[in-house]
Order: structure tokens, then C-alpha cells, then sequence
């Protein structure tokens, strides 16, 4: 019978979002104490866990190292339990290889790779639930825990997925959007300059909606970085008031 | 705010998945009221008055009704009608309906969007005042009425510093008494229309009988329909069937059907076993023993209008027509009806039942269409409705009801009046006809239209081309243009221009859903049921002269033996330089003394044309007749006065033979991009034996027609040419059409590449790309090959190839129903035009029956039965039938395939709602069968002067019928 109705006359999305909403977000930085930085970062029911490790000597075949800067080492993964058909295989299926490759591209554009030469450093990513816009939470979560590792990087990188559904672009897209078989629009950019280091798009969409779509995803990035930036600035905040106590005290 | 919605969902597997999707709650949703004095954030849209004026004596306050589930369901009638405004629908209503029923959907979407009924929607389930979570323990529809409930709460406090109330409407009766508990307004459906001034909308209630009167001193009738969990397991464990039903045109108590995967249908026979399915549900079936097995009964069960009602109920148990005393060898498998997946209730037209009583309410409707059964409705308005159609919907059918009970929709008009008859056969064609909706038109381009630098931009500009049309006369939806130059290398650039429809229809919006619904402009003989609105179907789409137009180009280089040397597809602007009728442009082609370019034009295309036509026949292709009638109309009356066949020009198939080679070039086109979802169409080479009685009559005659392949056929039908009869040949061609499949729409990801073949035009692949005005599937071969060339953005039900196959089904359902309607329509002229006259024509003998000629009348193209056992005439045994030769013999006479006769017409009323054409033989005279000719009764009738019965009327000067129809 009747389809579902990705956006009704009224102007909602499924979920009761508009189309330019942001699901919630919600993280903690620091999370893992082994791990030299992590955090757990949720966008509505997708949720990502990163930890970061490094940089370090190289592991393993000593070849592997560039001479010149820091060799970037993704792994991302999902758990098993993270979709709703449980995964058979949770690691190194075409698809996870291919988000790892993604990770690692998008990392090593912003990472201040030329500091540390000859070394090595891991960035691990585990999705925990999945609901839509798994690269995006991955990109989100692993930035912040290269925060608490204190690695040095140009600037936030955010990740925001978009499309083009009844003439209106809408921005984070859930899984249920995801699965309508409509063009998906995913982006990475630097927020503060503007810069984008990830561009991804799969299924046509026409040149005419591009533009637009990539205007809503960028203002979406925008959004999630002030909802990033604005927690990481207080917990900073937080933190100095501690210390100058402890000091002080 | 942000809640969890946690479901359990079935998976096809018949495995249970937990579900978690995110809800977001929230408090910025708007109230759609003037009269708010809250802040809302309207957006502009505040549909709901802000003093709604109240007709009911129930709430003699201003007030909004909000109507539930199955109020709006089942009251549509009620809803639609122009005196109900200020409505709020909640959205969680919305959404039940759009899951319950689509065509109801529908219309609760048209009156949203109509701005005179201030209905509005409410999205009850994302304001976080008025989200309801499901309790545990609490069912589905208990938290759907507690949803709205707590809406109509939030909405009376929200307006409580209004005059406003706020009504509940629900005829669930411990919804209604809940509601009192809380304090909140709410009545029946009943109630309130009712306590209304407007009267007459108390009859169009759907279900007052069923609350009313258990009648029939509550005997139960039929067996109680089993439940949709039980079918289910049924199905599941075999023991059940699913199929759709299909009752017998002969026999309203037999029915077949289909089953799902199963080739053959299954036959269910008599009152009981239907158990109250109605033609075209979705029911369960169980199988009946082998030994209860039957088989259809030729007898033909009449209805008998005369009898009176209760006596017909009190017959009802005993019509069943249970004898097994069919042979085995005839016996067919037999089921019986266990329950109703799904009702396919739709409105039907008809007449009302005489009844003896003139004073009682409740009466008997007979539904035009033979396979619905009576229902019955009440009404106070019986006497005025005798002589009319009316329309009648079906509420419900209780188990202690001999038929089903409905209620009155409205009033079509007296019976036999021209614009009454035409509805009729819309509707009983299912041909979407309302006037458009607010929705659609609010997609149509505003005017004034203008081209704008941008458009300039991103199509090519032909203007300067001596571009033209050439179409029927008075053809206001010019769909294509055509022009031809020659080149400096001597080729020449022939370029055919397609109205660009898919420019102004964007996928999926109200325009886009609507046009895609109705599938095909529908030709009647004096009306045109266009698929999108007029200001594009006859303006801005239309390829008229003298103006700038959108089109989407194909332009070839073909040299001068007509090979295509190139292809090219574009976006273009045009300026056709002139409309021409075919008459018009076959006088420049033949007029010397013209030699200006747009006449050159013509010729190149002409000459062109006929190669490309010649290498098409030399290939195979068929070249067949059908007979197309053209109505000559009274221009004060539009009673036709004459009727007569059309004639073909050489600037017809001039036209013709670029179109379809536009639709093959764009038919590989779109297959090369895109070999899972093009729409293309195929015409199936027809199965040998479907050519038999084909074979047959030629042999008669002498001649052998070789059906191996399309080249031999249409070989021999060139060859079978009798000089004394040369209306031979047309008739042989005429029967060669009724041999063939029917050409159909589909997805080329669903068949293999060998079964694209279009046998008709021999060719491995074809579409339909030239018509879009008229034809939705020629948007998508638009949209598909503006997704080809980079002019148009794809979406995902264009790539999705089931997506596009079930749109194909939707489309050839559409257009067979539009053939059907077409030829009703032919029909119902021919009825008007011999209802005063009696005449006698030349007919030729088409086909011979066991019990009947089929006759051929090439003056008017019209084809009727002579029935030779008539049980009117007592000569039912006086012809002998003989199968081998295909005769019928009486007496000294024999009549053969291809005889000429000599027919009277007349026209046959015995059957108020089915008028039929009825032909009498008159010539060979046969005695005791044959009839007097007209002139001879007039002769004999004393020779009075004055024609009661004309031969031929004079005709002047009038209009000819104004229709534009072409096959390719
Ligand atoms: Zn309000």
C-alpha cells in the first residue's frame, strides 16, 4: 500500500524534525582511560564510540613509515549488534573497509601530519547502534577524541550527511531517509575555514539541487560544530576554574 | 523534546524484529485558527475561520469538528459536501487513512487543499501537549483514541479564550463516553448531520440501516467472515487461497478467481459460497471436496425487475444453484469464500429499483454494471430519483442481509440524456474525470508565462527553423512539430519537435501524482477528458503557431534514401511557423506554384516519409484496418445527425512515420542508459492459432494467409484482393487486428531483450515519447531521456524498475479502460442517432456464430449482431449451422463470411440502463425471419407523404466531430 512520507504536507520529516533540524546530540570526551584520547558521541540513535592511540612507533613491518609525517591508521568497525539483522561479520566486510579508507583520507587532511614524521597513529571507531549517518558520526566522535589526545589539527573537521526530498533539502538523515533510495549528499569540512575535505555522493542527483544541498549540509556542519565547540569550550572552562582551585587551594 | 517510538515489526520472514525509531516531540506547532490567541507560528496557514458559523442545533455555538478515523473513512460523502467547513484533521487520522485506503486518502488531501472547506491538519503526533505514549497494555486503537482525544482537550484549552468549540465526532461509543468523562464535546456522526438545516445530506449517511434494523427477524444468511489473523495462518499452512474476485458478466451468482502464482482460476458458484464478496475484492478461499466441484451454468440468470422486493428476499436461500449433477469431465475446481482481505468498494451508477410503495424509505438500487448486486439504501427522495441515475455507495453487508446496504452519493441526471449517459460510462469506466483539484493547479505555472534568460540559456534555440504541425482539424493539444532542410552535403536535418510537458510536471508533486493517475487524455466523441490541465494541454504546452514554445527536439541527419546518418536529442525553443490541419498541408505539398520554405519542408518530409514507410512494410510491418467512426453533430444540440467512417491522407502517415521513428530512436536510447528502468512498449507476436478463424474465412474465399512471421502475413494480405468486392481486403485486415495481442507498457528490467519485440511495427524495441500531452508515459520516456542528455535531474522511482513497472500496469489499465470508454462512447452516439429513426444499410458478413452473424457496416464503420434463434421470433430453429464451412443455411439460402446483406437498424430499449443497437436482416429475404425493408412498410402504409421513419436526412454544412486520435 502507500509508501511512508519522508516529508509531509506540513512540512515534517518522519521523526518530527523540519528539514533543516539536526537530530540531538550528545557526547563525553575521555571516556576510556587506556586510550591516549576517546569519546562517545551520539546523533540520535546512531552511536559511535573513538579512541585514539599515538602517535607511537610504527607496529609491525617498519616499511610502513613515511619518513616525512605521521602515518594515519583507521579502523572502523560496527558491532555486532549495532542493526537491527544482526552482523555475521563485524569487521573488514567491503563496506567497513571502504568507510576506513574514508576516515583515514578525511583525518589525514586535517591532522598536523608533518609534526610528527616516522611515527604512527590509530584511530579506532566502533559504531555501536547504527540509525543513519554512520560516517558522519564516526568523523564527529573521532575528532573529538583526537581532542582529548591533544593531537594537533587545523581546526574541528565535521561530518554532515543532506538530500533533496519534494523540492527541499533537508540535513542528518536518518536511516529510515537513508534507505528511501534517494541521492545522499555526505560532507566533511573544516567549519572555521570554510574548507571542505570530504565530499561524498551516492545515486544521481542533478546538478541544479547540488548546490543547494551542499549549502543546507555546510549550515548543518556549521550547526553541529557550535553544539560541539559550545560543550568543549565549557567543559575547558570547567576544568581551568578546577585547576585554578587546586592550585590555589 | 525526544521520546523513543519502540514497535515490534514482522519480518518477511516471519521472524519479530524490535524496532526503535526516534520521535521528536515538540511545542512550536501551529493550530491552523484565526480566532488563536495564543502565539502560533502560522506560516500563513490558519485554514480554520475565525467565526465558523454553526448550522447544527446540537452546538448552536461557533465550532470545529474533529472527526475520527472511521468517521472520515466512512463519511467522506458527508465531509466533501460544500456546507461542512472548519474540519480539523488530525494527523494521526491522516496517516490511519493513507494506511486504510488510498482513494479515500485522496480525497481528504483534494478537500485539505481546497481553500473554501478551511479543513486543516493538525500534527497531533509531534506537539509534545498532545503525543500520546502507548500504556502498557493499552491496544493500538485505544491509544489512537486517547491521541485524539487529548488533541480535541489541547485544542478546546488552547481556544478557551475564544467563543470557539471544539467538537469530537466518533461513532465509537466508549470513545464518546470517555470524552464526557473528560469533560469534552462529542456526537455521532449521525447526530450532528442530523441536527443540520441542510436535510439532504442525511441520506448521503453511509450505514444508518445497519445500528437501525437488525432486519430480517435477525436471521443469519451467510457464514461468518473469518478473521485477517486466522486467513493469514490459513494462508500460510495451505489451507486457504488468496485471490481477486471476478463475478461472470452472464451470471451474477458465479464468479472466478485469480489466484496469486496459479494459472488457473478457481470457480466459486451461488449466494453461500460467495458469501458477500462483491466484484473485484480480495478474498480467502477455501476448496471445496471434488465431489461439490462445478462448473458456470450457461443459463443465463435474468433479473426480474417486476417482482417485489421482500418476496425476492425470502427467495434468496433457495437461488443458490447447488445440483452436482455436472459431469465430471466439466467439473472445475470450486472453492467457497471463507473472508475478505480487502474490499475493493468503489461508487457505482444506476437506477433505482421501482418499488410499489411509493411512500416507504428504503429501496433497492440495480447497478448498471452487471456484476455488482443490488443494494440497498434508504432514502426520502425515491420519487424523484425514479427516472434518474444516480450514484450509490456500499457502507457494509451484514450477515442477515440478502444485499448489501449503502447510501446515496448524488444525483447524475435523467436517464438517457446525453451529458447523464457520458458520466455514466466514465464512471463505469473508472476514468478519472473531476475537474482538477486546487492541489494540481496550485503546480501550474503562473501566468503571465515568459521565457526567461535562463531558459534561453539551457536549450537550443530553433526559432529560426520553418518549424510546423500538421494534426486533425480543430486540435487544440498539438503535441508535435516537425520540419526538414536540406544540408550543404546533401542529407538533410529532418527534426521532430515534442512538446516539452516533462518541463512543467515535476516528478511527484500533486500535478505529477494526478496526471500519472489518470494515464491518458480520454477521447469521447464529443468530449476530451484531458490528464493535466487545460493551460497546458492546450496553452502552454501546446506546439501552437506563432508563439515560443518549450519542446524536446530529435533531430537526425538522414540522407536521401532516407538512412540515419546521425541522432541527436535536445531541449529546444521553437517557433512553429504554422498549425495545418492534413488537408492543409497535403494542398502546399500538391500546389506548383508554392515554393516558399516551410512548403519545401513539407515535401522533403514527404518524400522521406515514404521511403522510411516502404523500408518499415518491406520489413514486416503490419498495415491494418480498424474502423474509426466520426459523428457529424448538430451545432445547437450536439445530437449527432450523421455518422461516418474516417478518411486517411497521405500527410497522416507522413506525420506518422517520423513519430515512430522519434519513438525508436529514443526507445534505444533510454534502453542504452538505462537497461533496467526504461519504459518502453512491446506488441507480442500473437500466438498461431489465435489466426485461425482468420485462416478460415480467407480459405473461403481461396486465398491462403501465411502467418509464419509478420512479413508473410501482411505479404499475403497485400495478395487477397477481390476485384467485385473490394471491401474484401479491409475486412480481411479488419479481422487480422482481432487476432492480435494487445500492445502493453513495461519495465525493460522485467523481460528479457528477445520479448521488447513490437510485432505490429516490426521493430526489436519501441516507446511512446510523442504524445506527452495526452499520454503519462510519454513524460517518463521525457524525463528519462532529459536524464540521458544531462537536462534533467533524475529521482528514485524513475530508476527504481518495479517502481516504473507498476506504474506501466497502472498505465494499461488506463488505457484499455480509455479504448473501452471511447468505443461506449461511439456507442451511445449510434444509440442517439438511430433512437428516432429506423433505416437499412449494406452490411457485409465478418464473422459467423453458432447462433448469430456479426455484421460489418462500412457506411458507418459500425459492427453489430444479427441474433438468428432471437427468442422474439419463432424461426429459432429455421438456420442450420455448419462449423466446417463456417455457414449458416436456411431453407435454399446460405450465408457465408464476407456475404453482403441488407440490415435494419433500430435501436432496442427493452433494458432501460442497457440500450443496444439491434440489426434485422432484411436482404437475403428468408421467410419468417427476414424483415420488410423500410421503404417497403412505407410503400404499404397507405403511401402517406409524411417520412415517420427516414432513410437519410439531409446533411448541410455541419462541424465535423472534433477529435484527435492516432495509434502510434
Ligand atoms: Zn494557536
Amino acid at each position: 500500500m502507500a509508501g511512508m512520507e519522508l516529508l509531509s504536507d506540513q512540512g515534517f520529516r518522519m521523526d518530527g524534525r523540519k528539514p533543516n533540524e539536526l537530530r540531538r546530540i550528545r557526547f563525553k570526551k575521555g571516556v576510556f582511560r587506556q586510550a591516549d584520547g576517546s569519546a562517545y558521541l551520539e546523533q540520535g540513535n546512531t552511536k559511535v564510540l573513538a579512541a585514539v592511540y599515538g602517535p607511537h612507533e610504527i607496529r609491525g613491518s617498519r616499511g610502513k613509515a613515511l619518513h616525512d609525517k605521521l602515518l594515519i591508521n583507521c579502523q572502523y568497525s560496527m558491532a555486532t549488534f549495532s542493526t537491527q539483522d544482526r552482523k555475521r561479520r563485524p569487521r573488514g566486510d567491503r563496506k567497513a573497509q571502504e568507510m576506513t579508507s574514508h576516515l583515514k583520507q578525511t583525518f589525514d587532511a586535517v591532522v598536523l601530519t608533518e609534526l610528527y614524521p616516522k611515527v604512527q597513529l590509530d584511530i579506532f571507531v566502533e559504531v555501536l547502534q547504527s540509525d543513519g549517518g554512520n560516517y558522519c558520526a564516526s568523523v564527529n566522535a573521532a575528532t573529538l577524541a583526537l581532542m582529548d589526545a591533544g593531537i594537533p589539527m587545523k581546526d574541528y573537521v565535521i561530518a554532515c550527511s543532506g538530500s533533496h526530498m519534494r523540492d527541499t533539502p533537508i540535513v542528518d538523515m536518518n536511516h529510515l531517509e537513508e534507505s528511501s533510495g534517494g541521492a545522499e549528499v555526505i560532507m566533511a569540512i573544516l567549519p572555521r575555514c570554510d574548507q571542505i575535505v570530504f565530499l561524498e555522493m551516492n545515486s544521481r542527483l542533478h546538478e541544479d539541487h547540488l548546490s543547494g544541498v551542499m549549502d543546507h549540509v555546510m549550515v548543518g556542519c556549521k550547526d553541529i560544530f557550535n553544539i560541539l565547540n559550545q560543550q568543549v569550550q565549557d567543559e575547558l572552562c570547567q576544568k581551568t576554574e578546577l585547576d585554578k582551585i587546586v592550585t590555589t587551594g | 523534546m525526544l521520546t523513543n517510538k519502540v514497535f515490534i515489526k514482522k519480518t518477511k520472514m516471519g521472524g519479530v524484529m524490535k524496532i526503535v525509531r526516534e520521535h521528536y516531540l515538540r511545542d512550536d506547532i501551529n493550530c491552523g485558527s484565526q480566532a488563536c490567541t495564543h502565539n502560533c507560528d502560522s506560516d500563513g496557514k490558519e485554514p480554520l475561520e475565525e467565526i465558523p458559523i454553526s448550522d447544527s442545533k446540537l452546538v448552536m455555538k461557533p465550532h470545529y469538528l474533529v472527526p475520527d478515523t472511521n468517521v472520515v473513512l466512512h463519511q467522506i460523502d458527508i465531509l466533501e459536501d460544500p456546507s461542512i467547513k472548519n474540519v480539523i484533521i488530525l494527523q494521526i487520522v491522516l496517516d490511519e487513512i493513507r494506511h486504510r485506503s488510498a482513494p479515500i486518502y485522496k480525497r481528504v488531501k483534494d478537500i485539505l487543499a481546497s481553500s473554501h472547506k478551511h479543513f486543516y491538519t493538525y500534527c497531533n503526533e509531534f506537539n509534545m501537549h498532545t503525543y500520546a505514549e502507548r500504556q502498557p497494555g493499552e491496544s493500538a486503537n485505544d491509544r489512537n483514541d486517547r491521541a485524539i482525544r487529548k488533541a480535541v482537550a489541547w485544542y478546546a484549552d488552547h481556544l478557551k479564550d475564544t467563543e470557539i468549540e471544539v467538537v469530537l465526532i466518533t461513532n465509537d461509543a466508549g470513545n464518546r463516553k470517555q470524552s464526557v468523562l473528560d469533560g469534552l464535546k462529542a456526537y455521532t456522526i449521525h447526530e450532528y448531520v442530523r441536527s443540520l438545516s441542510n436535510m439532504s445530506l442525511i441520506d448521503r449517511l453511509a450505514n444508518p440501516l445497519n445500528q437501525m434494523n437488525q432486519d430480517n427477524n435477525g436471521k443469519v444468511l451467510f457464514a461468518e467472515h473469518l478473521g485477517l489473523a486466522e486467513i493469514q495462518k490459513g494462508i500460510r499452512a495451505g489451507r486457504f487461497l488468496q485471490g481477486t474476485l471476478l463475478i461472470s458478466r452472464e451470471n451474477y451468482l458465479e464468479a472466478f478467481v485469480s489466484v496469486k502464482d496459479q494459472e488457473k482460476m478457481i470457480f466459486v458458484q451461488g449466494l453461500q459460497n460467495l458469501n458477500r464478496a462483491v466484484n473485484d475484492d480480495n478474498v480467502a478461499l477455501e476448496m471445496l471436496p471434488d465431489s461439490e466441484w462445478s462448473c458456470p451454468s450457461s443459463m443465463v440468470l435474468a433479473e426480474d425487475e417486476g417482482k417485489d422486493e421482500e418476496d425476492e428476499e425470502n427467495r434468496a436461500l433457495n437461488e443458490t444453484v447447488v445440483d452436482n449433477k455436472v459431469p465430471k469431465e466439466l467439473r472445475q475446481p470450486t472453492a467457497r469464500i471463507v473472508g475478505i482481505i480487502k474490499r475493493n468498494w468503489r461508487q457505482y451508477c444506476g437506477i433505482l429499483q421501482p418499488s410499489i410503495i411509493k411512500e416507504r424509505t428504503r429501496h433497492l438500487f440495480i447497478p448498471a454494471e452487471k456484476r455488482i448486486p443490488k443494494i440497498r439504501i434508504e432514502t426520502r427522495q425515491a420519487q424523484t430519483l425514479a427516472s434518474k441515475r444516480i450514484i450509490v455507495a456500499i457502507d457494509s453487508w451484514p450477515r442477515n442481509s440478502r444485499y448489501p446496504l449503502g447510501h446515496f452519493v448524488r444525483c447524475l441526471g435523467e436517464i438517457g440524456d446525453k451529458d447523464t449517459e457520458n458520466e455514466v460510462l466514465l464512471l463505469e469506466h473508472d476514468v478519472p474525470h473531476q475537474n482538477f483539484s486546487e492541489a494540481v493547479l496550485s503546480f501550474l505555472p503562473k501566468m503571465p508565462w515568459t521565457i526567461t534568460e535562463d531558459d534561453v540559456k539551457r536549450r537550443r534555440d530553433l526559432r529560426h527553423l520553418d518549424i510546423c504541425s500538421v494534426d486533425p482539424p480543430g486540435c487544440t493539444d498539438i503535441d508535435d512539430a516537425l520540419h526538414c532542410r536540406e544540408l550543404d552535403n546533401g542529407n538533410y536535418e529532418v527534426g521532430v519537435h515534442i512538446a516539452d510537458v516533462s518541463h512543467f510536471i515535476r516528478p511527484g508533486n500533486a500535478l505529477d501524482q494526478e496526471a500519472a493517475n489518470r494515464g491518458t487524455t480520454v477521447y469521447l466523441t464529443d468530449k476530451r477528458i484531458d490528464m493535466v490541465p487545460d493551460l497546458l494541454s492546450s496553452n502552454l504546452c501546446s506546439l501552437r503557431s506563432k508563439v515560443y514554445r518549450f519542446a524536446f527536439s530529435v533531430l537526425w541527419e538522414i540522407t536521401p534514401t532516407a538512412d540515419i546518418v546521425k541522432t541527436d536529442f535536445t531541449k529546444s525553443i521553437i517557433d512553429s511557423k504554422a498549425s495545418l490541419t492534413y488537408a492543409e498541408a497535403q494542398l502546399k505539398i500538391d500546389d506548383p506554384n508554392a515554393h516558399d520554405n516551410l512548403t519545401k519542408s513539407l515535401r522533403g518530409l514527404n518524400k522521406l516519409a515514404k521511403i522510411l514507410k516502404k523500408k518499415r512494410l518491406d520489413n514486416g510491418a503490419l498495415s491494418l484496418a480498424s474502423t474509426e467512426v466520426r459523428f457529424y453533430v448538430d451545432s445547437e444540440t450536439n445530437d449527432p445527425i450523421d455518422v461516418k467512417t474516417k478518411e486517411l491522407m497521405d500527410t497522416n502517415s507522413m506525420v506518422e512515420e517520423f513519430m515512430l521513428l522519434a519513438n525508436i530512436s529514443v526507445a534505444e536510447k533510454i534502453l542504452y542508459e538505462f537497461p533496467d528502468n526504461a519504459l518502453l512498449r512491446r506488441h507480442p507476436a500473437p500466438p498461431p492459432s489465435n489466426f485461425d478463424p482468420l485462416i478460415k474465412a480467407a480459405q473461403s474465399k481461396g486465398f491462403t494467409i501465411d502467418v509464419s512471421s509478420g512479413k508473410a502475413l501482411a505479404d499475403s494480405l497485400d495478395q487477397a484482393v477481390v476485384p467485385e468486392n473490394p471491401y474484401f481486403n479491409t475486412m480481411l485486415r479488419i479481422m487480422t487486428t482481432r487476432c492480435m495481442m494487445q500492445a502493453v507498457y513495461f519495465s525493460s528490467g522485467m523481460l528479457q531483450p528477445q520479448d521488447y519485440l513490437h510485432y505490429g511495427l516490426a521493430t526489436p524495441i519501441y516507446t511512446h515519447f510523442t504524445s506527452p500531452i495526452r499520454r503519462y508515459s510519454d513524460i517518463i520516456a521525457h524525463r528519462l531521456l532529459a536524464v540521458c542528455i544531462g537536462a534533467d535531474a533524475s529521482y528514485p522511482e524513475l530508476l527504481d524498475k518495479s517502481k516504473i513497472q507498476s506504474l506501466c500496469n497502472n498505465l494499461n489499465f488506463r488505457h484499455k479502460m480509455a479504448q473501452y470508454a471511447g468505443r461506449a462512447s461511439v456507442n451511445l452516439h449510434t444509440h442517439l442517432f438511430f433512437k428516432k429513426r429506423i433505416q437499412d444499410e449494406e452490411g457485409h458478413v465478418l464473422f459467423v456464430r453458432k447462433n448469430a452473424l456479426q455484421v460489418l457496416i462500412p457506411k458507418y464503420g459500425l459492427e453489430g449482431t444479427v441474433f438468428l434463434n432471437d427468442d422474439g421470433q419463432k424461426s429459432s430453429s429455421i438456420f442450420v449451422y455448419d462449423e466446417e464451412n463456417n455457414t449458416q443455411t436456411a431453407g435454399d439460402v446460405t450465408i457465408h463470411v464476407f456475404d453482403p446483406l441488407i440490415v435494419q437498424l433500430s435501436i432496442d430499449r427493452s433494458n432501460v440502463q442497457h440500450m443496444k443497437l439491434s440489426l434485422k436482416l432484411v436482404k437475403p429475404m428468408i421467410p419468417g425471419f427476414s424483415v420488410q425493408s423500410v421503404r417497403e412498410v412505407q410503400a404499404n402504409a397507405t403511401g402517406s407523404q409524411s417520412k415517420t421513419s427516414t432513410t437519410d436526412l439531409p446533411i448541410s454544412g455541419k462541424p465535423p466531430q472534433k477529435k484527435k486520435k492516432r495509434t502510434h
